[in-house]
């Protein structure tokens, strides 16, 4: 509280000094070394590229916006039940875990080839790749809540005759949320890599394939306002599972509500 | 007075033939409405006691009756508290004691539509404990012993005929504890409730119980069982009587020996 003290929050202007930092350093790196446009864009050029093509940056961002969070919602559903039932029962959990962890360990990258056989080029493979890489970190933390009930909790509550069906709605469900929401941030920016990696693959609009196109022109300045553009979304999207997780699961961050 | 609890020669093993042996030839029985305390040394399979008579275990030789039945599934009629408060911090106080409810199928199927009548019975409960009015507050924004005495709200709530607690003050600090002792006393004295009670604080087993029964190391069975003969109701300061001084100094005795045969 002694910042508010002061009358100026550093704190809350943090975020934005460190990031304007960084832009002043950058443009003046890329002036006083005097580095080519195709090398490293001045934060300026960049954002002259990104006014000179808002019109395709703009739709290309929609489009990499939408395969992104129709594959993340996809996850999210797949994520949870999978996670539900790998929670649920130990033989579930030792017969999946090993599939799944070999899975994940398959660079999503490898499987575009394979989705664009089997649904041609475009958004859905682009959809796919960005369900693909983002269920797995939310079905292990659902999992996890669910392997974590206190077993007190699960006596006092069988031992009164519970089934394992209340045991789970009761105690397990509730206490998997603030695991199951917070690993909605880290499936979120990982939906944006895998639809990105999609459209540089095989595909013929979003941010991805924007940026493929402008390399191939040397165009950097825009291949630079689509990471811009990237970013931007990114954070924005991250900032969205925050606050729905701090909505959420208020009861999980006690700590850092009562110091406040 | 008929036993609410036996156990009858009871013999639990965990993980199969060659597990380990918890209890071996563990006897004994609890009269309706008594409160009776079980000390021993640690690890001498006090917890399995509590589950074995909550239907959690089932043992492999030997009969546990509660209630003139013979234990082969949980039975419903007891309430439980641990050491560890465990009351569930996306709900708030009132709707953890509630949650017993949700649970036993008597109560669940009236739940919804009786809801008001069960609050108030959780509120009162909540006042006897001396927490009014502490309800709509969350678990998390008690202190350890408020959320001990809720987690003894929620065990009585759905009237159990026998009530298990274990350990239940072994973490909090002795005034709290002294408090809790009062509180435990009278809920027994009102409420006519069969309690058993495992702990290894033998000042607690004297002050509260009727019986107290020793247990000897792993694995454990009875040693000893004696009858604490001061009247109730019993004050705090009983505890500073030459009496009951001598009482605490005995049992103490046990349990060493059983410790040191071990």
């Amino acid at each position: 509280m002694s910042t508010a003290s002061k009358g100026f929050n550093w704190i809350k202007a943090a975020p934005w000094l460190y990031t304007a930092a960084l832009f002043i350093l950058w443009e003046g790196a890329a002036r006083g070394f005097n580095l080519p446009q195709y090398i490293l864009p001045a934060p300026t050029v960049i954002a002259q590229a990104i006014v000179q093509y808002w019109s395709a940056i703009w739709k290309n961002s929609l489009q990499t916006l939408y395969t992104t969070l129709a594959g993340f919602l996809l996850a999210v559903v797949g994520g949870l039940a999978l996670g539900i039932l790998v929670g649920w029962s130990r033989f579930i959990y030792a017969g999946l875990y090993p599939l799944m962890v070999g899975f994940n360990a398959i660079p999503k990258v490898a499987l575009v080839p394979v989705l664009v056989i089997w649904f041609g080029i475009g958004t859905v493979p682009a959809i796919l790749t960005a369900f693909l890489i983002a269920f797995f970190p939310i079905v292990v933390n659902v999992a996890t809540g669910l392997a974590t009930i206190e077993p007190e909790v699960e006596d006092v509550l069988r031992a009164l005759g519970a089934k394992k069906m209340d045991i789970m709605l009761k105690v397990g469900i509730p206490r998997s949320m603030p695991y199951f929401f917070g690993s909605l941030k880290v499936a979120i920016t990982l939906a944006f890599v895998g639809s990105v990696i999609s459209e540089t693959v095989a595909a013929n609009s979003g941010l991805g394939h924007m940026m493929l196109g402008a390399q191939s022109q040397f165009n950097v300045p825009l291949v630079f306002a689509g990471l811009v553009m990237l970013a931007i979304e990114g954070i924005v999207m991250y900032a969205i599972m925050a606050w729905i997780e701090m909505r959420m699961t208020g009861w999980a961050h006690r700590s850092q509500t009562m110091a406040a | 007075m008929q036993p609410l609890v036996t156990i009858d020669k009871v013999e639990m093993r965990y993980g199969g033939e060659d597990g380990l042996l918890a209890v071996r030839d563990l006897s004994l029985s609890v009269a309706k409405g008594e409160f009776a305390a079980v000390v021993g040394p640690s690890g001498c399979g006090k917890s399995t006691l509590m589950k074995l008579v909550t239907g959690l275990y089932i043992p492999q030789q030997g009969v546990v009756t509660v209630a003139g039945s013979r234990v082969t599934k949980p039975v419903s009629i007891v309430g439980m508290a641990f050491q560890n408060p465990t009351m569930l911090p996306w709900r708030t106080t009132l709707d953890n004691i509630l949650l017993p409810l949700e649970v036993v199928d008597r109560h669940r199927r009236r739940l919804r539509a009786n809801k008001a009548e069960y609050v108030a019975k959780a509120e009162a409960l909540l006042e006897t404990v001396g927490l009014k009015g502490f309800g709509q507050k969350f678990p998390w924004q008690l202190s350890g012993g408020m959320q001990q005495r809720a987690s003894l709200c929620r065990a009585l709530i759905h009237e159990p005929d026998l009530l298990m607690l274990d350990e239940p003050f072994g973490a909090l600090d002795s005034f709290t504890r002294e408090e809790l002792w009062c509180i435990i006393r009278d809920l027994h004295a009102a409420q006519g409730v069969t309690i058993v009670l495992v702990t290894h604080d033998l000042r607690e087993a004297v002050f509260l119980a009727d019986r107290i029964f020793v247990m000897s190391s792993r694995p454990g069975r009875i040693i000893e069982e004696r009858a604490i003969p001061f009247a109730r109701p019993r004050d705090l300061e009983i505890m500073y009587e030459p009496a009951f001084t001598d009482v605490v100094h005995e049992l103490r005795g046990s349990i060493a020996d059983a410790r040191k045969a071990a």
